[in-house]
């Protein structure tokens, strides 16, 4: 039975496959408490796809490939800088300037409150995609 | 309520085009939309220009934070001219991109030169509206990496090291620049130029100031070619894609421009810039050698693009020049050949990019008597290269007059005649070209390509629109010289 096609890695293999979890959930933290603490969408977008690149590291890029597409994180780049662009458009139609969250909820606190959530989200996707499309640039050939 | 947005949709339009291309990926839909982005900026320009007009400056909070503190737009007269100017050109030359695209950039990554340009003419558009000094900063960096993606579309390899010799040339400036503002950051404790230029006097004796004040001068003079650190420009101008060439001389050096003069009149303030730092002494020098030089140069190009490119060196030297005389009738010359220039010289390097289009490249050796194959291209060549010489009539002559009485006015006749002497070079090597294409005979040794005929309808239309603005303006003169004049001494005013 071949697993993996450098068996001699199996070490490696294994912790990664352990840490790669953790990794994730930790850039999700850094996302979703970046208005709180410390964090936010360019750190978290970072973390999140130093896991791929963790996973390029030690399965090879053929494998990260496939879990995560280039057509894939082209998508997810556009995709998050409309997430951006659309939380201030929508501010733009409920009658606030652009990126003015006031606007986006009953309490203006609870509207600058969602604007960030809404916006960094956006930033993380956008840069997540971003560097992994960097890594692979850098790492295949063609 | 658009009316009020209008600000935020200036920059929202173009930079909501360039995802929407990246996800739809399809050739023709990326133009459409590219199109149809630039059309609704341009409307938005326009009515921001008349607004303008009408009421005075546009101050927009960004976010609803006011100004200190959050980032605001400022629009005054002379933001309102740079925003339509770069709307304007690049609407024209995104039409007229789709041939051109189609021909020379690789089919899977038509959809990449898309976004790229509406990146590049956020950044551009962004640069020219806002009212903060690292604001400024960034969209210049999207303004340029985009820039840089742009010109390295081009099908020759040599686009490659053009593209990367700009991109190490416009990092430096564009760091230079960066420096520049934390300096004055840290002097000022503003980022808000408005706030920054209320706060310079005091500030004046500290050494940081000073420091902001070369580093500034130093990366802005990178950014928009001025003549000793014009290096990236002929390279750049020569390989890139030949829409991307004309956009990029109709806009990127002027919106350098632009930003220029606003630090130096409206932050630091005409007395500090040309008062105490001298800042004439070190640019005149260099505008006027650039002019004379550049001119000098341009007639020994065998390239078309090349030599345009050296020819735009020199227009930059005349606007430096303009603005070295710090009064009121020299920025109102700098600012009419700002606008001038780009229409000019957008016009040109639309008709030279037709000639490519069809001859393959753009050696004045193998133009023989063009004018029997491509008439309509020879024509707009002819018309808008007298608008760079300046010939009576033409949109180019009205800033080189306007240019040589306010020397004249302040004193400094030598300009004038060191202007006349370059008008003579530009004589020299448009001429060569007009001669070549309409008169000398075609030689059996260096046919053109067979079955040589005028340029698709979809380049000339755009090219023509160009060139009956830039008639426009050379006929009724008075309209650009009122705007400008408004420009100018909002600029030399200061902010209220």
């Amino acid at each position: 039975m071949k697993l993996y096609p450098r068996q001699r890695h199996r070490v490696l293999q294994i912790v990664t496959k352990l840490v790669i979890p953790f990794v994730l959930l930790f850039a999700l933290y850094v996302q979703f408490h970046g208005d709180y603490g410390p964090g936010g969408g360019f750190q978290a977008g970072v973390i999140f796809a130093s896991a791929f690149i963790l996973h390029g590291l030690i399965f090879g890029l053929q494998r990260t490939r496939q879990v995560i597409t280039p057509t894939a994180l082209r998508i997810l780049m556009a995709i998050g800088v409309l997430i951006y662009l659309g939380t201030g458009i929508v501010s733009m139609f409920l009658g606030g300037n652009l990126l003015d969250y006031g606007v986006l909820a009953h309490d203006p606190k609870h509207g600058q409150h969602w604007g960030i959530f809404a916006v960094e989200l956006g930033v993380g996707v956008t840069v997540t995609a971003v560097m992994i499309s960097l890594f692979y640039g850098f790492a295949s050939r063609r | 309520m658009i009316a009020d947005q209008l600000p935020a949709l200036q920059i929202v339009i173009p930079m909501l085009a360039a995802p929407l291309c990246v996800l739809i990926r399809r050739s023709f839909v990326c133009w459409c939309i590219a199109v149809l982005a630039n059309v609704l900026v341009l409307a938005t320009s326009w009515a921001i220009f008349k607004q303008v007009q009408s009421e005075g400056v546009i101050r927009y909070a960004l976010g609803g934070w006011a100004a200190p503190t959050g980032i605001e737009y400022y629009i005054d007269s002379m933001n309102a001219i740079m925003l339509l100017l770069v709307s304007f050109i690049s609407c024209v030359v995104v039409v007229y991109a789709h041939e051109t695209v189609r021909k020379s950039v690789q089919t899977g990554k038509h959809y990449l030169f898309y976004a790229a340009w509406m990146l590049c003419l956020t950044g551009l558009l962004g640069i020219s509206i806002t009212g903060d000094a690292f604001n400024v900063f960034v969209f210049l960096e999207i303004s340029s990496l985009s820039m840089y993606m742009l010109i390295a579309f081009g099908s020759d390899r040599r686009a490659l090291s053009a593209s990367f010799r700009y991109l190490i040339m416009g990092s430096i400036g564009a760091s230079f620049i960066l420096i520049g503002i934390g300096f004055l950051y840290a002097a000022t404790g503003a980022l808000n130029m408005v706030d920054i230029a209320s706060r310079i006097p005091d500030a004046q004796s500290q050494r940081a100031v000073l420091v902001a004040f070369s580093f500034l001068t130093i990366g802005l003079m990178i950014k928009s070619a001025v003549f000793p650190l014009h290096g990236w420009l002929a390279n750049a101008y020569q390989h890139a894609p030949i829409a991307v060439t004309a956009f990029l001389a109709g806009t990127a050096t002027k919106v350098s421009l632009y930003v220029l003069l606003r630090f130096f009149f409206s932050i630091f303030g005409t007395n500090y810039s040309f008062g105490g730092m001298l800042l004439n002494v070190v640019l005149l020098p260099a505008a006027v050698a650039g002019f004379v030089l550049m001119s000098l140069v341009a007639i020994f190009q065998s390239d078309l693009r090349r030599m345009l490119a050296y020819s735009s060196v020199a227009q930059i030297g005349y606007i430096i020049a303009a603005f070295c005389l710090a009064s009121q009738a020299g920025l109102t010359a700098g600012i009419v050949h700002i606008i001038n220039h780009g229409i000019i010289k957008t016009a040109l390097f639309m008709s030279v990019g037709c000639i490519i289009y069809r001859v393959g490249h753009a050696h004045s050796d193998s133009l023989d008597n063009l004018f029997k194959k491509m008439p309509f291209t020879v024509c707009a060549f002819i018309f808008s290269g007298l608008g760079l010489i300046g010939v009576p009539l033409t949109a180019g002559f009205i800033s080189k007059f306007s240019l040589i009485s306010a020397s004249m006015e302040r004193g400094w006749w030598m300009i004038g005649v060191l202007v006349l002497l370059s008008s003579l070079f530009a004589i020299v090597y448009v001429g060569r070209v007009v001669e070549i294409m309409l008169f000398r005979k075609a030689r059996t040794d260096n046919p053109q390509p067979t079955g040589l005929r005028e340029a698709p309808l979809l380049m000339l239309v755009p090219m023509y629109v160009l060139l009956a603005v830039s008639v426009w303006v050379g006929i009724s003169g008075s309209a650009t010289l009122s705007v400008a004049s408004d420009a100018a001494a909002a600029l030399l005013g200061g902010y209220q």
